[in-house]
This record gives structure tokens, C-alpha cells and sequence, in this order.
């Protein structure tokens, strides 16, 4: 789900910087808050923890396909919400960089999707109520799952939505939807099985690690971690035969909802407004025509530019090449001086 | 080779080409940092038809590559990741903009190609960039210059942390891995029944790791700072490389330079 950078406008990038960044700034005020000088080291190995656990493949029963581990909510099991929402954009930024896995620009979109979501409303709304009343296998197990597939939904999703607004793809919203939503829900069933067997294995061997877990809980539990497991597959499968029919009787629900609030699927504008802000749009969006309407001299202009293109790279190569020359003979130069 | 040998290889030769006496590697960190998010923001801010005023962008990675002796081949595998994704977004663009936007004699161009292609361009180029920031650029440095712009240290340090340990849990990943393959020849991936306990041991001894390193960094006089990379001046060339690079991307941007040079020879 790591967005590239070419899939996102730069003002779709920049506001979901901003949105990451407020929720970063409030997640350092509150770790910050709890002044446990142990805190930093410990969500700096749990990152990489995350990123040497994601290199692991969990075979699927069944299938011929393997899984990989969550981090969003397994870290916010672990180190709370606001260590886990920092510690997962440092292994975003670190995978943007080192493996080129999503993008430098992106990553306010990245942050949001994977990180956001996993870690704030995984830990905050699911996790923790679920664990106000003490925690049991069923229900660590019942937490993960849900958690993993609804904000694997959530990111997924807005993943749709930031790649249509930045104009990306032509594909219609409800094709797009429609293909996105039931792949990650398959991913995320399995993300949560597996965050599941770990949180369940820590909570057997060490219990004091996982956080939001209330002491006055008992081990007894209502449902069996399998009947939990297989209730919750039933349940998802269900959702996502609803959710596609859904999605092929209404394909595009943006226009569907224009059509019933403008009546038409296209909204024209006219007035002073409107078109001051077109000309600005006109002097700004640069080369408007580009030579590609079709004519012969549009055929023409685009040549130039390819043969320009090649120009260019051939003068810049030669230009690398002259300073190498230059830098390797005077430095040919000062070594000899030296000896 | 293994997936995680392969991810521990790949760290390593990053470092080393960030380690590096190249002049690229000399720039000041923060001055590479600016100018490759400025690059990406202004290589994705193109419209999907403008294509040749894109491969005008090619300047700043080619003229990079070159100077930093890099090598290209390199850096186009790091695209297996991203252009399968670039793609998937892009593919359909031909099945639904099917308007022809150029013909060159009976050769017809629809402007769903043109955008697939200028997409996919711009999936290449973004990923070059970063590649020269992080091969000429070790992630102490970007740390140092992430401090520099007062990004919290709480923030900083916790990215140094995972940067640290990363290749040390990956190796340790490696032999819990080739120790359960050797219990189960011929099994592809861990089975379902150690699901738990295979990721649970290692994530319990990752935690008990990050109490000894706690307890390590006290006795080195840790005090919640920590210090990330050697400070760097900002030195006259690296305002000059940062200027010049900023106005050779503008006027990329904003002129059809590649069609001037092309019309002197068309």
C-alpha cells in the first residue's frame, strides 16, 4: 500500500504532510509527557523489529500464498498509540529511503494511510476498549483482526481517494473502489491473523508488555481464540461479497451523489470569479497547447522536444565527462607532486 | 540469496557509496535534502500531457549520476517496487483516454499513452532522485539535517535507532529463519502453527535488547540527547550548487527548453 510519488499531486502530497504532521507533533507532546527516558530506545528497536519482521513470510493454510506481519497495530498493542504512530513513520521514512518503497514526497499520504490509522484508531478505538476489562486470548485476538482489516480498509481507501484527487488514473472511483477495498481486505484478514498469533504469544509469555491492558482482567475467556478467529474470517467474507456487489450495481458514486444533489454529473461554472480564475489557471499552467492537438505541427513541436531531449543529454553527459577528465588529471597532477 | 541477505546487501552498499570522497557527497546534507523534495514536487507537479516538457527533467539525476560516477543500473533495480505500482495506476489510462493528441503520419498517439507513459517518467524520476540523496547521503547526515530545520530530537533519534539496528534484528531474522528451514525441508514460509511463537521470541528479545541498549547508553552518559552525525558547514559552494540546481529545475519547468534546443537542429 506505500504510495509512490508519482501517483500524487504536490498539493495533495502537502496537505496530507500537514494532517500527518499535526498528528506527529501531538504524538511527541505526549510521549514527551510521559518523560520514560526507556521510551525512545525501545520504539527505535520495535521499529526495527517491524522492519526485520515484515521481511518474514507466514504461509497461508490452504493457499499458495504467504502474508506479511501488520506494524500499526502492533506497535500500538505494544508502545500505545502516539510511540507507535512515531515509530511507524520512522520505518516508513527509513523503507522510503533505503528500499525506495514508497516516496519521499508521498510519505505524508504513507504516514496517514498505514501509520495513522493503524496506530491512532487501532489503538484508541478498538484496542483499548476492547481491553478496558482485562484482556483474554479471544479478545487480543478479536482486537488485531478487526483493527487490522478496518484500517487496512481506512488506508486503502484513502489511498483511492488521494490518487483520483491528484488526477492520476482514468479509471472511474467506483472501479477503482471496487478493486482496492477486497484485495486489502484479504490482506488485511491476514495481517490480523498473524498480529494476532504474536499479541496472543506475548501475552501468554509477558503480559505486563502489552499496553492499555487492564490488571483487573482474568485469563477466562467468552470465546476461544479459534472460534474468534473463524467467526471473524465468516464475517469478513460476508462483508466483502456486500461490499463488491455494492460497488458493480453503483460504479461511480461521485457522480451518482452530483446527479442527485446538481442534477448532472458535471458541475459548469460561470461568473467573474470563475473566469479571473481561469485566466490565472491559463497564464499559469505552462505551454497550455504543448503541440499536442493532433496537428502536423503539434507532431512537429513534439519532435523538437524528443530531439531536444536527446540533445541536451548528450551535451550534459559531455560536460560530466570534460570535468572528470579535468579533475582526474589535476589530481593526477598533485599526487605526482607529492611522491 | 535470501530476501533478508539481499535487504542486509542492499543496506550495506548504500552505506558505502554514502561513505564515498566524491564532491556530491561533500555538499551539505541539508542543501541535498531541499533539493531532492523540491526536484520530486516539481518533477510530479507536470500535467499527464506534457511529456517532453517532463524529459527535460532528466537533467538534474543524469547530471548527478555522472558527476557521483553512480551507477544507474543500480539504482533502475530499486524501480522493481515502485513501477509495478506506477503501472497498475497507469495501465488503464489508455482504455479510457483514447482521444488522439498526436499523429506522426499514420502513426496515432492517444493521450491515455502519452499520460501512462509521462506517469510512469515520473515514477522513474522520483525514484532516481531519491536514490542520489541516499547514495551520496548517509542517514546521520539527512538526521543532521533533519535536526537543522528543528525536526524534534525525540523524533530524530528514534530514526537513528532503527537505522542502527535494523541490519543487527535483520541478521538475526536471517538465522531464526535458515534454522526453520533446516526443521522444515522443503516448506515454503513459516507455518501457521508458529506463527506466534516465531515472531514472538524474536520480538521478546528485541525488547529485552532495547533494555541492554538502554542500560549501554545510560553508561555512555545518555541524557536524551543523542548526537547525529558531525556538524557541517555551510560553505559557499553548497549555497551556489543549491541555487544554481534550483534555477536549472525552474526554468525546466517553466520554459520548453528541450523544444528550443530541438528546433536549432529540426
Amino acid at each position: 500500500m506505500h504510495m509512490a510519488d508519482a501517483l500524487v499531486a504536490p498539493a495533495v502530497a502537502g496537505t496530507m504532510y500537514v494532517c500527518s504532521a499535526a498528528a506527529a507533533a501531538y504524538s511527541i507532546k505526549k510521549v514527551r509527557k510521559e518523560e520514560d527516558p526507556k521510551k525512545i530506545p525501545v520504539m527505535g528497536v520495535m521499529g526495527a523489529f517491524v522492519f526485520a519482521a515484515q521481511m518474514i513470510n507466514f504461509t497461508i493454510p490452504g493457499t499458495g500464498a504467504s502474508g506479511h506481519l501488520s506494524g500499526g497495530v502492533l506497535l500500538s498493542a505494544l508502545l500505545g498509540p502516539y510511540a507507535g504512530f512515531l515509530t511507524m513513520i520512522g520505518v516508513l521514512l527509513v523503507q522510503c529511503l533505503l528500499f525506495a518503497d514508497g516516496g519521499l514526497l508521498a510519505l505524508g499520504c504513507n504516514i496517514w494511510n498505514m501509520a495513522f490509522y493503524g496506530c491512532f484508531l487501532g489503538a484508541l478505538l478498538i484496542w483499548r476498549p476492547m481491553m478496558k476489562k482485562g484482556a483474554s486470548r479471544g479478545k487480543i485476538a478479536a482486537a488485531s483482526i478487526i483493527g487490522c482489516v478496518l484500517t487496512l480498509q481506512l488506508g486503502s481507501f484513502s489511498v483511492t481517494l488521494e490518487t483520483l484527487t491528484s488526477g492520476i488514473t482514468e479509471l472511474p472511483f467506483g472501479a477503482f473502489v471496487a478493486v482496492m477495498q477486497p484485495i486489502h481486505l484479504a490482506i488485511g484478514l491476514v495481517e490480523g491473523l498473524i498480529t494476532a498469533a504474536v499479541l496472543v504469544f506475548v501475552y501468554e509469555a509477558r503480559p505486563e508488555l502489552l499496553w492499555g491492558v487492564s490488571e483487573e482482567g482474568t485469563s477466562t475467556s467468552r470465546f476461544s481464540f479459534r472460534r474468534t478467529v473463524i467467526t471473524l474470517a465468516v464475517l469478513a467474507l460476508l462483508v466483502a461479497g456486500g461490499l463488491s456487489l455494492a460497488a458493480s450495481a453503483f460504479p461511480d458514486g461521485l457522480e451518482w451523489s452530483m446527479q442527485q444533489v446538481a442534477g448532472t454529473e458535471e458541475l459548469e461554472t460561470d461568473g467573474a470569479v470563475y473566469d479571473k480564475a481561469d485566466e490565472i489557471q491559463s497564464a499559469t499552467s505552462l505551454l497550455p497547447d504543448y503541440g499536442f492537438s493532433g496537428s502536423e505541427s503539434a507532431a512537429g513541436t513534439s519532435f523538437s522536444g524528443v530531439v531536444g531531449a536527446g540533445v541536451v543529454a548528450a551535451v550534459c553527459v559531455g560536460i560530466c565527462w570534460i570535468f572528470r577528465l579535468f579533475r582526474k588529471k589535476s589530481e593526477g597532477k598533485e599526487s605526482f607532486l607529492q611522491r | 540469496m535470501s530476501k533478508i541477505s539481499r535487504a542486509i546487501r542492499e543496506i550495506q552498499t548504500m552505506e558505502e557509496l554514502a561513505q564515498r570522497d566524491q564532491w556530491v557527497n561533500r555538499i551539505h546534507p541539508l542543501v541535498k535534502l531541499f533539493l531532492t523534495v523540491f526536484y520530486i514536487a516539481v518533477v510530479v507537479s507536470f500535467p499527464k500531457y506534457q511529456l517532453t516538457g517532463l524529459l527535460g527533467m532528466m537533467i538534474y539525476p543524469l547530471f548527478l549520476f555522472e558527476m557521483g560516477e553512480l551507477s544507474v543500473r543500480e539504482a533502475l533495480h530499486r524501480l522493481r517496487i515502485v513501477l509495478p505500482l506506477v503501472c497498475v495506476a497507469g495501465i488503464f489510462n489508455p482504455f479510457f483516454d483514447r482521444e488522439i493528441l498526436i499523429c506522426w503520419g499514420s502513426f496515432a498517439i492517444s493521450g491515455g499513452v502519452i499520460s501512462m507513459v509521462t506517469l510512469m517518467l515520473k515514477g522513474i524520476f522520483t525514484v532516481l532522485a531519491t536514490y542520489l540523496l541516499i547514495a551520496s547521503t548517509s542517514i546521520e547526515s539527512i538526521c543532521y539535517a533533519m535536526r537543522l530545520i528543528h525536526i524534534p530530537k525525540v523524533f530524530v533519534t528514534q530514526i537513528l535507532l532503527i537505522y542502527r539496528y535494523i541490519t543487527v534484528l535483520l541478521k538475526e531474522t536471517d538465522r531464526m529463519m535458515q534454522a526453520y528451514a533446516l526443521r522444515a525441508p522443503g516448506q515454503k514460509g513459516v507455518h501457521v502453527k508458529a506463527w506466534g511463537s516465531m515472531m514472538g521470541q524474536l520480538l521478546l528479545r528485541s525488547m529485552d535488547r532495547a533494555e541492554e541498549l538502554y542500560e549501554s547508553m545510560c553508561l555512555r552518559g545518555y541524557h536524551g540527547e543523542f548526537y547525529c552525525g558531525k556538524s557541517v558547514g555551510f560553505l559557499g559552494k553548497d549555497l551556489a550548487f543549491l541555487l544554481i540546481w534550483t534555477a536549472v529545475i525552474l526554468i525546466f519547468r517553466l520554459f520548453p527548453v528541450l523544444e528550443y534546443v530541438g528546433s536549432l537542429f529540426v
